[in-house]
């Protein structure tokens, strides 16, 4: 540590190349950052701890498919099944298609099986209680400006009205919250109540889109599935039943290989990236060699060389990545803000921080590396003569 | 200290001009321009001597390798990462804007943006073919088909899980409202059997659909009787007979959609205002063209952005890569260019010159880049999630109009990372340039 003002001697050596150097660095780690938003957003799904307990079931041939709500209480008498709730994507529109969020319509017991979403008892009564009432997440409201009492008109899509009516009109009677920071996504979301629903559709009455199934015991969770999906076997409705994960990690790789993506322009970047700050180093180190060789003459070893070498690149990459990951976050929040739930982004939460530090310290050693060799093999004769 | 912003803000005023020119301009005014320097490089006194100082510049690259390939492969990453995200962009909006024509108009359900959503029942299906605008075939039967689309989940061949392929199921006359779909493999649907024909991009990616084969479905068994062809969104669909799938899906004698041929391209008009005009009808008429190029729109325009967004960063990233190479190689130069400024050449040469030398560093990069992102995508064959909830199948591509704009990014991070220290070589003291090591 005594020696950190000659890391940053070195530094501000070369002011204009640093400054250069640390902005290039700062570009790479923003797109870390914002990809890394991107590709949780779409992870954070497949690893939601919440729902270790919840199996869902669609049509075996395929989750657009409807089930027949007499299902319920042949699922409900399932040995190991705790709880069994059902829902129907509506899929309608508010105002206009840019305007996306998912909206369904869910039975009565639905909340119950999803406890992260928190909502005040007296909002739930009044969801209840309220035939056209509807709930939504707390960024949805704050997106649209939505208050308790305010009237969403929504155009269906799938189903209209019995009267041939394309909207429906819900009136806001609760806003929930999501305790995790990383299932905020979730808040953009709009539920109203099943039974109005079934009642005043024009055509799929008495089916349901999915069922959500509770399991006491989630060692016992394949067994279940299976004596879920015995009950349908070799009927028109044949099941599948797997767990909310894994229905999540199949939904999401229907889209495309985020990951794939994702990683490819990550190596793009991150090659480009060692190639420049390694440049940038290499020209560093050769112009101090005579100075190398004073260090090493007024008594530092050759360890002290490499290590202040690589403490310089090091710094570089961590104020860089620091700076990139920092305007990740503001551009994160911003978008977020203003596209609410029309794009899945992630906050830049401390996952993203700490996964980009490290990769920021690793770069740093990987393009020191060699210029910290060079100066510590140097002979001081050589040094100070500068060849 | 007035004189330096004074610079300052000329020259951002010039690099501002300079890209927005640079983006915007098609390549004949690029060749032309490059035309003109070349004249005034061999003609003017000027321009010779720029020329001889961009000849010493150049043969003193291999010196300085690893600060050239800063700026090559630099700006190689931002146009080969920009090409590629635009080609996926571009090889969807293809597919989809193949598909569908100006003389065949589907009807759905008024409000459903999609097949999937929709449900026409058979009374209307019969009303939207009678209408008069509706073209009738040799026989006097009206060119229609009710079709049905329904969803099953299948196994992919890339990662063994299950992905949504469309079933769509085809009156009699789809083959001549269809015409781009041809046999290539088998034989055509038996109307009235459990029997599929699979396009040809929906049997790359799924597991189990070759010809003969059988697949279950709702508890029935199908039978894979041939493959079609039609090079575009079709390919990514099974077909079947409408009548069969709907039976097999429970919808009775519903369908989702109804196209019909229409007697000439200007009967659109005509025919919405009829289906508009009658009350029984609740029904949205478009022509398959317009059906199919809305479906693109959203998907290829949040691509692009994104391409756009990515490169831009990189390319942020990439300017201040070239700007560190090119001030080294300046530095390096000091002398030199401080003798030339000493025995009487003026800054205009130096600045050209160093000008020139990053823009062809910069143009190399960007060659490489596109060559690279044409090599391993284009024809790239890749699928989404498409509008009717199933996979859509479709090719990347990197077209010549793409890589020639990645080369107008890579010209302009040349420029950019240039301009600066080739202004700063220009304004070395001469005496102090002299002193230089």
């Amino acid at each position: 540590m005594k020696y950190l003002h000659l890391v940053w001697a070195a530094l501000v050596r070369r002011r204009t190349r640093t400054l250069f150097t640390l902005l290039s660095v700062v570009a790479a780690f923003l797109l870390f950052g914002l990809l890394d938003s991107v590709h949780s957003a779409f992870n954070v799904a497949a690893h939601d701890v919440a729902g270790v307990d919840r199996m869902v079931t669609v049509a075996k041939v395929s989750f657009t498919m409807q089930l027949p709500k007499s299902l319920l209480g042949r699922i409900q008498t399932v040995p190991g099944v705790s709880e069994v709730t059902y829902a129907n994507w509506f899929g309608g529109i508010y105002q206009d298609t840019k305007n996306f969020f998912p909206n369904e319509a869910v039975a009565p017991n639905f909340l119950d099986l999803y406890p992260e979403w928190v909502l005040s008892p007296e909002q739930r009564k009044a969801f209840r209680e309220t035939r056209t009432g509807a709930i939504v997440g707390a960024h949805l409201a704050q997106h649209f400006g939505w208050k308790l009492g305010d009237k969403i008109p929504l155009q269906a899509t799938i189903y209209p009205q019995k009267g041939g009516g394309n909207t429906w009109t819900f009136d806001l009677v609760g806003i929930y919250h999501v305790k995790d920071p990383k299932l905020v996504n979730q808040e953009d979301l709009l539920f109203f109540n099943w039974d109005y629903f079934d009642e005043a559709r024009q055509f799929g009455n008495g089916q349901v889109g999915w069922y959500i199934t509770r399991v006491a015991d989630t060692g016992q969770a394949n067994r279940v599935a299976q004596a879920i999906d015995a009950i349908s076997f070799d009927s028109d409705h044949e099941t599948k039943t797997q767990s909310e994960q894994a229905f999540n990690v199949g939904f999401v790789s229907q889209f495309a290989d985020i990951g794939l993506i994702v990683g490819a322009i990550m190596g793009a970047v991150f090659f480009t990236l060692i190639l420049l700050t390694g440049n940038t180093m290499a020209q560093a180190v050769r112009e101090r060699i005579p100075e190398i060789g004073v260090l090493k003459t007024v008594g530092f070893s050759n360890r002290s060389v490499l290590a202040l070498v690589l403490a310089e690149a090091a710094a570089v990459l961590l104020l860089g990545a620091a700076i990139g990951l920092a305007l990740a976050g503001l551009v994160v929040s911003a978008v977020r803000l203003k596209m609410g739930g029309a794009f899945p982004l992630d906050p830049v939460g401390w996952e993203i921080w700490l996964q980009g530090l490290i990769l920021a310290l690793l770069v740093g050693l990987v393009v020191g590396a060699l210029p910290a060799l060079r100066g510590m093999r140097l002979r001081i004769v050589d040094a100070l003569s500068g060849r | 200290m007035w004189g330096k912003i004074g610079v300052a803000l000329l020259m951002l005023l010039v690099i501002v001009l300079a890209v927005v020119l640079l983006v915007l301009c098609p390549w004949w005014m690029l060749l032309g321009f490059v035309v003109l320097l070349a004249l005034w490089l061999a003609l003017t006194r000027t321009g010779r001597q720029t020329w001889s100082v961009t000849q010493v510049g150049l043969a003193t690259i291999p010196q300085r390798l690893g600060a050239a390939s800063v700026v090559i492969l630099g700006i190689a990453g931002v146009v080969g990462v920009l090409v590629a995200m635009l080609a996926m962009a571009v090889g969807f909006e293809a597919t989809l804007r193949q598909t569908g024509d100006d003389s065949t108009v589907i009807a759905m359900r008024a409000g459903s943006q999609t097949e999937l959503n929709s449900v026409v029942d058979h009374d209307t299906a019969e009303l939207i073919a009678q209408q008069p605008q509706v073209l009738r075939d040799a026989k006097g039967q009206p060119i229609a088909s009710p079709e049905l689309v329904v969803v099953a989940s299948l196994p992919k061949k890339s990662n063994g899980l299950d992905a949504n392929v469309e079933i769509r199921g085809v009156g009699e006359h789809a083959w001549e409202l269809h015409p781009n779909v041809r046999i290539s493999a088998g034989r055509r649907f038996t109307p009235g059997l459990r029997e599929l024909i699979v396009g040809k991009g929906a049997r790359t990616q799924f597991a189990g659909l070759d010809p003969n084969s059988t697949l279950r479905l709702n508890g029935q068994s199908w039978t894979v009787v041939g493959e079609f062809e039609s090079g575009d969104a079709h390919d990514s669909e099974l077909w079947a007979d409408a009548d069969v799938v709907g039976s097999a899906y429970r919808r009775g004698s519903s369908t989702a959609s109804v196209t019909v041929r229409l007697t000439s391209p200007q009967a659109l008009a005509a025919l919405k205002a009829s289906l508009a005009a009658d009350p029984r009808l609740q029904v949205d008429a478009k022509t398959t063209r317009d059906y199919y190029n809305a479906q693109s729109e959203n998907l290829a325009n949040l691509i692009r952005i994104l391409g756009t967004v990515v490169g831009a960063i990189m390319a942020v990233g990439a300017v201040f890569g070239a700007l560190n190479s090119m001030y080294a190689a300046v530095a390096a130069r000091a002398r030199e260019i401080a003798t030339l400024r000493a025995i009487g050449f003026r800054g205009l040469p130096v600045i050209v010159s160093v000008l020139i030398e990053t823009m062809l560093l910069a143009l190399v990069g960007g060659a490489i880049g596109a060559c690279v992102a044409w090599l391993i995508f284009n024809n790239y064959t890749a699928s989404t999630l498409g509008a009717n909830f199933s996979q859509v199948v479709f090719d990347f591509k990197v077209s010549p109009a793409l890589m020639w704009s990645g080369l107008k990014w890579a010209l302009a991070i040349g420029f950019v990372g240039g301009l600066f220290p080739a202004v700063r070589a220009a304004r070395i003291a001469v005496t102090e340039g002299l002193r230089e090591l």
